[in-house]
């Protein structure tokens, strides 16, 4: 199904997520890169060797989790926005989760915008805790958000109402 | 029908300028092409087809197909996807082939 | 008659790598480009590149022509650049005719040429498929990602080709409503984590879809849409209908190199190149000696390869009349080896097929 619609199954994503009791220690990235494609500058960005592609590019992404510090720089790195940040350390409620946003309006810090899952529809309502856009991230925010933790395998996205 | 902002693009726009469209004045800015300058003020019909007379709007906008032919200051067959907007140009709706020379 | 080391037509990315390959290499080079400006179609590519580090991966498009700009700078006292130039033949004699802005025509007579001229956009069949409002996917790009215009309000892509599903990105970043991908194939063409990024934003993927047609007066206003059966016939009863100002067509693109099939070169029919290709060597020589090809010319593939090819063609050309460096070999093998990288996984596997039946 996923060639034909673009919407990864929920047992794909499970895959791509590290356990539970490593997202609660602290953020981690999830890559979501399912299909070989020459590409590897996720590899290249990651100054802490928690992404691994290879000698051939085509291979897809492996990620170390105990590597990764969730610094988020892959983030806007990867050219198909496929990879975002969970952290489950902060609190037994909510997760943090870090996701790229190419969009207009970008949202406010403390804003509470539409949560969308990997279909593009409605799941919750979450709070924007922190947008950054330095130079170094060239044009793509990473957009944090706290998220019921019912909803860390769902969240994907955001829509901001004008 | 212009973009305002754009997560990615600063569009660097010249200065508007005036020109004519089938006897009826518009603006556009300098640098832009005139079918640009055209499709941003709604007009989307460029042109009529030879012979069933249906019309023509532009298709590929880098002067590849030929669709966007026009009549520019009296000259016909201009390419008006690739071709830059200037003061005061009249550009007008082609009749047929148009009259060269 | 202007004499010339190497003339490349073309100051695309496949053209300005062949242009500081050259240079690199000690050879003069003039590149010779229709548009205003250099860099192609790269000027409206907003989104970043996939590949490697050295076919500037994560960078975006519009921001390549550029850095391969300033990089051919530091050889300016080699190259020689002419815009608003159209090479609009090419001969048995190897002389060159160029029309330059509106009124100047000239000769050129190269040592070697490199046709770098890209492709375009290919068409769809369909009922009324004429109406003003029936874009070319690349078309709508350069409206609204070079003019800042927008092509309209609504907006029915045709092709989930990357092409496709980029433009359809970009249409909702400059603000345009995307209401649906469609494709005829029963999978999405294009790289799937662009689609996924697409339909994350809502936008539904139709695939084994297609249109039916195109209803409007002086311009689109609605368009009717079918399911397809594995043999693509539509099937009775699954009409769908959009209302929409603005259809793309992003079916594809086809080489475009009229030029070579004009000096001579043998072309070739090859379906996984996207159509009529010259056949060539390993150094991307055509089978006229001193005429080379590089990029979407060659075939329909991604930029990243486009630029290795120019890489790779420029370095052959100069060595070809001449000015071979001594780490020649190594820079051809380095060539080499990034485009079989770019090309061994599964998206890269009609290439090979296609190249198989092209090599001589």
């Amino acid at each position: 199904m996923f060639e034909k619609t673009g919407i990864p199954s929920a047992e794909m994503i499970m895959k791509k997520f590290p356990p539970i009791e490593r997202i609660n220690k602290g953020a981690v990235a999830v890559i979501e890169c399912y299909k070989e494609i020459p590409c590897n500058p996720c590899e290249t960005a990651c100054k802490f060797d928690a992404i691994n592609v290879g000698e051939d590019i085509n291979s897809i992404p492996k990620a170390k989790f105990e590597n990764c510090t969730g610094c988020a720089i892959c983030l806007s790195k990867c050219p198909g926005l496929a990879i975002m940040i969970v952290d489950g350390s902060k609190s037994k409620d909510t997760v943090e989760v870090k996701i790229p946003y190419e969009f207009l309006p970008l949202p406010k810090e403390g804003q509470f915008v539409k949560g969308l899952n990997r279909e593009g529809s409605y799941i919750t309502d979450v709070k924007v805790l922190k947008v950054l856009a330095p130079k170094s991230f060239d044009r793509t925010p990473v957009i944090t958000i706290e998220v019921d933790r019912r909803f860390l395998y769902e969240i994907r996205n955001i829509k901001v109402e004008v | 029908m212009r973009i305002e902002e754009h997560p990615i693009l600063k569009f660097n726009k010249g200065k508007m300028i005036k020109f004519v469209f089938d006897g009826q004045e518009m603006e556009g800015y300098e640098g832009e092409t005139i079918a640009a300058a055209l499709h941003a003020a709604g007009v989307k019909v460029l042109g009529k087809s030879l012979f069933l007379h249906r019309p023509r709007g532009f298709y590929c906008a880098i002067g590849n197909c030929s669709s966007c032919l026009m009549t520019v200051n009296g000259v016909a067959n201009v390419k008006t996807c690739v071709t830059d907007l200037e003061e005061g140009m009249i550009v007008e709706i082609q009749e047929g082939r148009g009259v060269i020379v | 008659m202007k004499q010339a080391e190497i003339v490349i037509i073309g100051g695309g990315p496949a053209g300005l790598c062949a242009a500081l390959s050259a240079a690199k290499s000690g050879s003069n080079v003039l590149i010779i480009d229709k548009n205003k400006n250099l860099g192609g179609q790269l000027i409206k590519q907003t989104h970043m590149f996939f590949g490697s580090e050295k076919q500037y991966a994560s960078k975006r498009g519009i921001d390549i022509p550029e850095i391969l700009i300033d990089e051919l700078f530091k050889y300016k006292e080699n190259v020689e650049i002419k815009t608003e130039a159209t090479a609009v033949g090419m001969y048995e004699d190897g002389i060159i005719t160029v029309l330059e802005k509106e009124d100047n025509y000239y000769k050129i007579e190269p040592k070697a040429v490199i046709v770098a001229t890209g492709a375009y956009e290919k068409f769809l069949s369909f009922p009324n498929n004429d109406l003003p409002g029936i874009y070319g996917a690349g078309a709508v790009q350069t409206l609204m990602n070079v003019y800042g215009v927008k092509p309209g309000n609504k907006v029915l892509m045709v092709g989930a080709g990357n092409i496709g599903l980029i433009v359809s990105y970009q249409l909702m970043q400059a603000g345009v409503e995307v209401k649906a991908i469609l494709d005829a194939a029963p999978k999405i063409g294009g790289y799937l984590v662009h689609a996924s990024k697409i339909r994350r934003m809502g936008v539904p993927i139709l695939t084994s879809h297609t249109v039916k047609e195109a209803i409007g007066n002086e311009f689109l206003e609605k368009v009717v849409i079918s399911e397809v059966d594995e043999k693509f016939n539509r099937i009775k009863g699954t009409e769908m209908i959009f209302d929409v100002d603005v259809m793309c067509i992003s079916v594809g693109l086809t080489p475009l190199n009229e030029l070579l099939a004009l000096r001579g070169c043998e072309m070739k029919y090859i379906p996984q190149l996207s159509g009529i290709v010259p056949v060539r060597n390993e150094n991307y020589e055509t089978t006229v000696e001193n005429v080379f090809v590089a990029g979407d010319a060659t075939g329909v593939e991604e930029a990243s390869a486009a630029m290795v090819e120019g890489f790779l063609a420029g370095l052959c050309a100069a060595a070809k009349i001449g000015y071979k460096p001594d780490d020649f070999i190594d820079r051809k093998n380095d060539y080499i080896k990034q485009l079989n990288n770019l090309r061994s996984g599964p998206a890269g596997k009609h290439i090979l097929a296609g190249i198989e039946q092209i090599g001589r």
